[in-house]
Formats: structure tokens, C-alpha cells, sequence
């Protein structure tokens, strides 16, 4: 039968073909629908925390940093909760990374500070002395992309029908709605009195200025990401 | 007329050898700032404090895995390709416009896409995906530089007078196939400015896939790029440059059938070791850990067919530093294929799984392995394309030598860098509380970084030494005829 496939390109290249789309189909198919539900809790991302999300792509954050905590004493004593598949439905792209240079953010946001953040971000070593990661000086001047998080919200709640503007349950068994605007503007204008809420925290005078007059530097949108994992 | 023998068209080889050694170059280099960065910090700010942006580790780290995956590998994959091909099917790109053309196309739209993926990646346009960083325009470079590639393959295969396919050409096809599945299936994404109406930057997209679903897409593509990207095209080159330069038959038919069929079968599945203790179902996860052992035994099918085509020829290692190369190469291949298996059991997995021992696994596999090969491949090559010798052997012995000391630096330095760190992480005190903060396990990791950052300066000088090599032997060796070319590659002392 080799020797006969050997001479037969086409049907040696189908061959091939099944032999490895085997494994896939197996292990990815049956369990699809099942692990992209949410658990309760898990809300979608507002325009402002999705920009921040895009600013943490943008710079790679998850070359250094995991966002999976894992089923051990040590990860559970050290970053809190392990994963809950649910956890992750309104994650596109998913962010577990593969590597801790630097600690799992999975839920950063129960035990760091806006405040923090600020500081950490523009010298890291200055609140963690020894640490290696580099200043991320340019997040303070460089402007959110909140068009582009608005059309992924958009995208997502057309075509994976993402639930916004709908009652989603919290843990305390409250509901909560996540607002998604009709309009460009409306999301603009959303995202700036979400900025506000975290530059309320921040101390830098410039920051402070940038968001009064109408911009959203990167920092303020990668802190209110931050704020949002938990 | 009928009776002159073949004359090979290597045109295309030619440019893809070339971007080989100038990407190897760039992604090594950018791959040595990174060391140095994660050694000393300040080395992120290098170029100044206004292209911080531009030069800081996470930046750029994309930056080096993409260049070394897509554009050193690859292009040692075409250029081969174009080489091999011909000389196994027993035809000559010369006798096809068409594919000479569509050779030619495929090198130039390669370049456009390297071009595109090296600014967009330092502008910090990605999808973070790893190896599948590039957003949605690339995407469809690259699915068509892909196309043309194939057409080529099965071109030259329709063409051919060699009715019975040699072990290197199951590979390539292999390669392709593997490649262009996983490809598109990971890199399904929606752009967003379409989908929203026009709204926001028009480059960005969603993926199709959220949360554990995008994991399990990813890596199930992430590590079966490494299969048709660092490994099913690399043992299309051990399987005819061993034999070829050795003088030697392939030890084993009936072993080749059994490796090639088996890493088919196997690879795929072993996806799922990425992923131990994460959120995706338990069964997968056992799956991936299981046959990440199985995979042991057709890797090592294929490197033990290799060593034994040696058999009676040992004396060949030490007089030739090409053959060197390939048996080192087929070496790191043993071992780096021994140790992922070992890394995907579970217990020890808990352990290594993000910590440098994953960076070393993956290091001492591509510069032990891929890169060996690779470099072998071409310095196999360039006497026979340009005609001329090699242009200085004892050039060669020195790097062989500098690189293979590069590469144990490296690797042994991360083994004790990830099982240091992995224990720290874990060790409670007397009272059941951690015992250290998660800094004290970075500033432990410094003289480990440092001697990781010597290494891969090493391996990287290396590489300028094979650049000036092959270009001298382009330029300035001597003049050889068809005669001197059969076996041994001739290169001056």
C-alpha cells in the first residue's frame, strides 16, 4: 500500500491530510459549545476596559504575564481562586500566555490599586525594587483606541451575541447590565465618565488634565482593564 | 541531446538561501537584545528613551519568535525545497515557465509579508496569538504565499520523471498540508471595522474563537506549528543531505515508513500538553500528556534511521565539519524530543510549565536542531548552486564549535533557571505560607540570565561567521566542476 501511495501524490497527499485533521477533530469538536459558557459573575468588557485590553496586547503583556491560575495550594495562596472555564467567554483573545517572567494577573484587580498601577507602570523597580520589567513611560502619552474596542464590542454582540444591555447574574445574586451605547459618540462619551471614575484615583496632574479635557491616555484604559480582573 | 544530463534551474533556491542567513541574523539578533534585557534592564531603553516603544522586551519578543519561525525557518524550508525537489523528481525549473514565474512570485509576495509583519509587529498591531500574531491582511499574504508554494510542490511533482516520491518530498507535502489546516482554522477572526460598519482601525479583528476554545485552537496550532515548522520539514532536509553528503544509504526504509506515518498520526494530538491544569476538559489534557510520550518513538525513528545511516562512516564526523553539523543536528533532535515528553507529564509539567525550562526546551530544539540543519543544508547547497567550494572549512569547525557552546549555555543555564524558579514558587514555610514573594524568584534568576545571554551571543557570532562563509564562497571560492560534486561537499582549508 506505501509503496502504491508513494507513486500517487494525490492520494498520498489525502493520506496525509486525514491522518492528521484526525486528531483535531476529536479533541476539539465534542467539547465546543459547552466550555464558552459564562459561570455567574462573568460580565463582558465596557468600551473602556476592552480599550485597555487592546493597550495590553498592543505591548505584549502577555509575553510575561499568565492570566490562569492553576488548581495548586501554591496558586490558589498566592493569586486567589483557580480558573473557572466560564470565566473566560467574553475573553477574545484568550490571555493565559505561556510564561510568568513576571506573576499571574488573572486577579490582579483584588489586590493592586489604581494607584499602584500608576506608579508601577512608569517604574516598576521604584515599587518593586529588583524587579526587571521595563517602564512603560509611553502609556502616558499615547491615546486609546476607544473607536476600535467600541467596533469589537459591536462585532461581538452581533455576531457571537455577547450579551450587553442585558441582565447578567452577580455572585451576591444582584444583577448587573453592562451598557453598550447605540452611537460612536455615545460610547466616546461613556468611555471619558468611566475614564473620569479611575483618573479620580490617579495623581498625576497631567493625566488628570488629558482626561478634563476630553483624551484618554493608554494608562487610564490598561488600569481600568487591570481593575477589572478579578 | 536526450542523453545530457539534467542541467537544475536553483534561481529561486538562490533567494530564499539569502533571506535565510539575512533573517536568521535579524531574529537571532533581536533574539540576543531580548537576553540581554531580561539580564539587565536597562539594555530595554538601548536605543533611548523616546524608541522605548520600539525596544523594550515585550515589544520586540514577538518580533524574534516570528522572525526565526517565519523567516529563518521557512526560508530554509523553500530554499531546500527548491533544491531538493528537483533533484529527487528528476526535473528542472528550467523546463516550466510557469513555475519558474510562480517560484519567483512566491519569493517576492514572501518578502512583501515579512516586510508587513515587521512593522506591524513593532507598531504593536498583533492579535497576541503566539506565532499567530499577525492581524487579518497578513493573514491572507500569507495564505496566498502558501497557495503558491503548493502549487509549486505539486507543479514539480506533476512534472516529474522519478515516478516514486523520495522520503524528503512526504515531508514537504506534509509540511504544506500541516501548515495551511492549522493555519487558517487558528487565524479565523472577523475584522471589526467591517463588521461594526466602519468604525475603528481597519486591520483589527476579533477571534472567532473565546476564552478556553481559543486556548485549545491555539495551542493545538502552536504546538503543531513547531511539528510542520521546526520538525516535518527538518527531517525532509536530515532525510537527503545525510545520505547525500555522507555518500551513504538511508540505513532503513521500513523505519523511515514507520517514523513518517507515525509523526502524522501522533503529532497532533500532543497539542494539549500546552494546556495541563488549565480549564480544558480533563480528558484532553491526559490525551496530550499520553501521546506526548507515544511521540517519542517516531522522533526517534527518524533520528536513530539518520545516525545509523552513519554506520561504517563514523570517521566522516571528524573529518568534516558539514557532517558534523547533521549528526549534532540529529542529535539535539533525540534529545530535545526526549525532553518535551518528559516536560509533558503531568507531575513535572506542575512544575516546568511557565518557567525558562519551557524557553530552553524550545531553544536547545531550534538551535541545537533546526538551525543546525538548516545551515547544514545550505553550506550543502551553495557549492553546488554557485559552483564553487566552500570557502574555508576551518571557518566552519570554528563556528560549529562557538554555536555548539552557545547552545549548551543556553539550555543548561534554563534548566536550572525553570527548576529553580518552579520550586521557589511552590515552597511554603514551616506554617503552610508561601515562603517567598514573587521578586525573590526573579533577582534568584540573574546569573542565569546573564550566562543565557552569553550563549545566545555566541550562537549569534556564529551566525555572522556562516554569513561571511557562505558569501565568500559565493564571491571568492574556487571554481569546481560537476565532477567534484557528487559526494563530500569540496571546501578549501
Amino acid at each position: 500500500m506505501f509503496h502504491w501511495l508513494e507513486k500517487h501524490p494525490f492520494f498520498f497527499a489525502v493520506g496525509v491530510f486525514v491522518t492528521i485533521a484526525f486528531a483535531g477533530l476529536i479533541e476539539i469538536v465534542p467539547n465546543f459549545a459547552q466550555a464558552s459558557q459564562p459561570v455567574i459573575g462573568t460580565k463582558p468588557y465596557t468600551t473602556l476596559e476592552l480599550a485597555g485590553r487592546h493597550v495590553y496586547i498592543k505591548n505584549s503583556c502577555n509575553a510575561c504575564h499568565s492570566q490562569l491560575v492553576r488548581p495548586f495550594k501554591a496558586e490558589t495562596d498566592r493569586y486567589g481562586d483557580y480558573s473557572l472555564s466560564g470565566e473566560y467567554a467574553f475573553d477574545r483573545p484568550f490571555l493565559w500566555g505561556s510564561k510568568r517572567t513576571g506573576p499571574d494577573l488573572l486577579r490582579v484587580g483584588n489586590y493592586r490599586t489604581t494607584d499602584w498601577h500608576e506608579n508601577h507602570m512608569k517604574d516598576p523597580a521604584s515599587v518593586v525594587p529588583g524587579s526587571i520589567m521595563p517602564a512603560y513611560t509611553w502609556l502616558y502619552t499615547n491615546e486609546a483606541d476607544i473607536d476600535t474596542a467600541y467596533a469589537e464590542q459591536v462585532t461581538v454582540k452581533n455576531v457571537f451575541s455577547v450579551p450587553y444591555n442585558t441582565p447578567l447574574p452577580m455572585k451576591d445574586g444582584s444583577k448587573e447590565t453592562v451598557a453598550l451605547a447605540d452611537t460612536l459618540e455615545g460610547a466616546q462619551a461613556s468611555a471619558l465618565e468611566e475614564a473620569k471614575l479611575v483618573v479620580a484615583d490617579m495623581k498625576s496632574k497631567d493625566i488628570q488634565d488629558a482626561v478634563a479635557a476630553g483624551k484618554i491616555p493608554e494608562i487610564v484604559a490598561l488600569i481600568a482593564y487591570m481593575n477589572s480582573l478579578k | 541531446m536526450e542523453n545530457r544530463p539534467l542541467e537544475y534551474d536553483y534561481t529561486v533556491a538562490k533567494m530564499f538561501m539569502l533571506t535565510t542567513v539575512l533573517l536568521g541574523i535579524v531574529g537571532m539578533l533581536v533574539g540576543v537584545i531580548l537576553a540581554w534585557e531580561l539580564a539587565f534592564p536597562a539594555v530595554n531603553t538601548f536605543l533611548g528613551q523616546g524608541a522605548a516603544e520600539y525596544t523594550n522586551f515585550s515589544r520586540l519578543r514577538p518580533l524574534h519568535t516570528d522572525a526565526v519561525i517565519f523567516g529563518f525557518t521557512l526560508s530554509g524550508v523553500f530554499s531546500t525545497w527548491y533544491y531538493v525537489g528537483q533533484r529527487v523528481l528528476k526535473v528542472s525549473m528550467a523546463e516550466s515557465k510557469f513555475l519558474m514565474i510562480l517560484g519567483k512570485t512566491h519569493f517576492w509576495l514572501y518578502l512583501v509579508g515579512v516586510v508587513a509583519v515587521v512593522v506591524s509587529l513593532l507598531m504593536g498591531v498583533t492579535t497576541s496569538k503566539e506565532y499567530a500574531e499577525f492581524e487579518w491582511p497578513i493573514d491572507i499574504a500569507i495564505v496566498i504565499v502558501w497557495v503558491l508554494w503548493g502549487v509549486s510542490i505539486f507543479g514539480l511533482i506533476g512534472m516529474r520523471r522519478e515516478k516514486s516520491l523520495y522520503i524528503s518530498v512526504w515531508y514537504y507535502i506534509a509540511t504544506f498540508l500541516g501548515i495551511a489546516m492549522l493555519y487558517v482554522f487558528n487565524n479565523m477572526e472577523i475584522p471589526t471595522y467591517f463588521a461594526s460598519g466602519g468604525i475603528g482601525a481597519w486591520w483589527h479583528s476579533v477571534s472567532a474563537y473565546a476564552g478556553t476554545n481559543d486556548a485549545l485552537v491555539q495551542w493545538w496550532y502552536g504546538h503543531n506549528a513547531v511539528a510542520f515548522g521546526f520538525t516535518v520539514p527538518i527531517v525532509a532536509m536530515i532525510y537527503y543531505f545525510l545520505p547525500k553528503e555522507s555518500g551513504q544509504a538511508v540505513f532503513s526504509y521500513k523505519l523511515s515508513l514507520l517514523s513518517f506515518w507515525g509523526l502524522m498520526f501522533v503529532y497532533l494530538w500532543a497539542g494539549g500538553h500546552h494546556l495541563l491544569f488549565s480549564t480544558v476538559p480533563d480528558w484532553m489534557q491526559t490525551m496530550g500528556s499520553v501521546f506526548s510520550i507515544v511521540l517519542i518513538l517516531p522522533s526517534w525513528g527518524s533520528a536513530i534511521n539518520m545516525l545509523l545511516t552513519m554506520k561504517g562512516e563514523w570517521q566522516q564526523v571528524a573529518s568534516s565539519p558539514l557532517i558534523k553539523f547533521m549528526v549534532l543536528a540529529s542529535t539535539f533532535y533525540m534529545f530535545s524530543t526526549l525532553e518535551g515528553p518528559i516536560q509533558a507529564i503531568k507531575s513535572v509539567n506542575a512544575i516546568a510549565h511557565f518557567t525558562d525550562w519551557i524557553v530552553g526546551h524550545v531553544h536547545d530544539g531550534v538551535l541545537g536542531w533546526v538551525a543546525f540543519m538548516i545551515m547544514a543544508s545550505l553550506f550543502h547547497m551553495a557549492p553546488r548552486v554557485f559552483k564553487r567550494e566552500i570557502y574555508s572549512k576551518s571557518l566552519m569547525n570554528t563556528q560549529f564549535w562557538i554555536q555548539t557552546l552557545g547552545v549548551v549555555l543556553y539550555f543548561t543555564s534554563m534548566w536550572i533557571a525553570g527548576i529553580t524558579q518552579g520550586m521557589m514558587w511552590r515552597a511554603h514555610d514551616e506554617f503552610g505560607n508561601l515562603a517567598y514573594s514573587f521578586i525573590d524568584t526573579v533577582t534568584v534568576l540573574h546569573p542565569y540570565y546573564t550566562i543565557r545571554a552569553v550563549g545566545g551571543t555566541l550562537y549569534l557570532i556564529g551566525m555572522f561567521l556562516f554569513a561571511w562563509n557562505m558569501y565568500k564562497t559565493m564571491t571568492a571560492g574556487r571554481r569546481v566542476e560537476e565532477n567534484e560534486l557528487q559526494n563530500a561537499s569540496p571546501m578549501a582549508a
